[in-house]
C-alpha cells in the first residue's frame, strides 16, 4: 500500500479511464477524490469507492471553469489534505474534419484538455511544494503525436499537455515533484465507443495486440508513476497502446 | 509574540535551508543565501501565509533582502 496517506485527485472520475485510475490509486492506499460534471457523476464516484472499500469521494467540477476549480478545491481541503496525487484524466472530443470545425468547438476542447491541466496544476502545487512530494501525472492520447483526422482540436491540446507537462517538470522537480504523461491509445471505453464498425476495425488493423485496451491497463501505468519508485521518471509520456505507435 | 523580523528570519532559514546566524538583514535571498527562482515564489508564499496577506507580483519582485520583506510586511499588515 505505497500511497498510504496521500490524497489523489482525479478528474473526469465517474466512468472509463478516470474511473479505473481511481480505483487503482484506492487500492495502493491512497484516499480518493474524484470529480465529475454532475452531482449524479460524483455520487456514482461516491458509490463506486464505497463499493470497492476505498476511502474517498466524489466532488461535482467543472474543469474548465476557473470559479469550480477553486470552489472543488477549498471543498478538498476543507475535508482532506491537500492532494499529492494529481491525475488529470478530464477530457471531451468535438470531432470534425478543420474545414468544418467550429470555434467553439476549438475552445471546448483546449479549455476541458489542456487549460485545466495548467489550472489545476498550478492549485495543487503548493501543497506538494510544501510536502517536497508530489505526482501529477496528466492523461494524453496517442493521437497527440500520431495526429489523427477530424481531431485537430483534441490532438492540439494533447500535445499542448505533454509540452506543459516536460516544462512542469523541468520547473519542480527538485522539489520532489514529478509531472508525466500517459498517452492511452485505443482504450474500450464510452469515448471510443462512438466511433462506426468501420472506424473501429481500422484501428484494431494498426495495433499488433488485435484488440482495444481495457482502462485497468491504463490506471496500472498511472499508478506506477504515483509509486515511490517512479521519483526518477518526470517529463516523460508513457504510451500504452498495444503498440499500434512505438514513437 | 515574536517581533516581525524574528518570524521573517524564521521563514528564510525554513524555506532556504540556511541557519539563522547567516540570516542577516541585508541578506540578499539571491546572492547571499542562494535563493533560486523558485525559492524565491516559494518564500514569497510562505510569507503570505505567516502574515495572512497577499504580495502582489510586481511587489515581491522588488523583495530582494531580508530588510525589503520585513519592511513590507510591517507596512501591510
Amino acid at each position: 500500500m505505497s500511497l498510504q496517506g496521500k490524497v489523489a485527485l482525479v478528474t473526469g472520475a465517474t466512468r472509463g479511464i478516470g474511473r479505473a485510475i481511481a480505483h487503482e490509486l484506492g487500492r495502493q492506499g491512497a484516499e480518493v477524490v474524484g470529480t465529475a460534471t454532475s452531482e449524479g457523476g460524483a455520487d456514482t464516484i461516491t458509490a463506486g469507492l464505497k463499493e470497492a472499500g476505498i476511502k474517498g469521494y466524489g466532488m461535482v467540477m467543472n474543469v474548465a471553469d476557473p470559479d469550480s476549480i477553486e470552489a472543488g478545491l477549498k471543498q478538498l481541503t476543507a475535508e482532506s489534505d491537500a492532494p499529492l496525487i494529481l491525475v488529470n484524466n478530464a477530457g471531451i472530443t468535438r470531432d470534425n474534419l478543420l474545414m468544418r470545425l467550429k470555434d467553439d468547438d476549438w475552445s471546448a476542447v483546449l479549455d476541458t484538455n489542456l487549460s485545466s491541466v495548467f489550472r489545476l496544476s498550478k492549485a495543487v502545487l503548493r501543497g506538494m511544494a510544501k510536502a517536497r512530494w508530489g505526482r501529477i501525472i496528466n492523461i494524453s492520447s496517442v493521437v497527440a503525436d500520431m495526429g489523427n483526422p477530424g481531431q485537430g482540436n483534441y490532438c492540439a491540446a494533447k500535445a499542448g499537455v505533454e509540452g506543459f507537462t516536460r516544462s512542469l517538470a523541468k520547473e519542480m522537480s527538485n522539489r520532489g515533484i514529478t509531472a508525466n504523461c500517459v498517452a492511452p491509445g485505443f482504450i474500450d471505453t464510452d469515448m471510443t465507443k462512438k466511433l462506426d464498425d468501420k472506424q473501429r476495425q481500422a484501428m484494431l488493423d494498426i495495433i499488433p495486440t488485435g484488440r482495444l485496451g481495457d482502462p485497468g491497463e491504463v490506471a496500472s501505468v498511472v499508478a506506477f508513476l504515483a509509486s515511490d519508485g517512479a521519483a526518477y521518471v518526470t517529463g516523460e509520456t508513457i504510451h500504452v497502446n498495444g503498440g499500434m505507435y512505438m514513437g | 509574540m515574536s517581533t516581525v523580523e524574528e518570524r521573517v528570519k524564521k521563514i528564510v532559514c525554513e524555506q532556504l535551508g540556511v541557519k539563522e546566524s547567516e540570516v542577516q538583514n541585508t541578506s540578499s535571498f539571491v546572492e547571499d543565501l542562494g535563493a533560486d527562482s523558485l525559492d524565491t515564489v516559494e518564500l514569497v508564499m510562505a510569507l503570505e501565509e505567516e502574515f495572512e496577506t497577499e504580495i502582489p507580483d510586481e511587489e515581491a519582485e522588488k523583495l530582494g533582502t531580508v530588510q525589503d520583506a520585513i519592511d513590507y510586511i510591517v507596512a501591510h499588515t
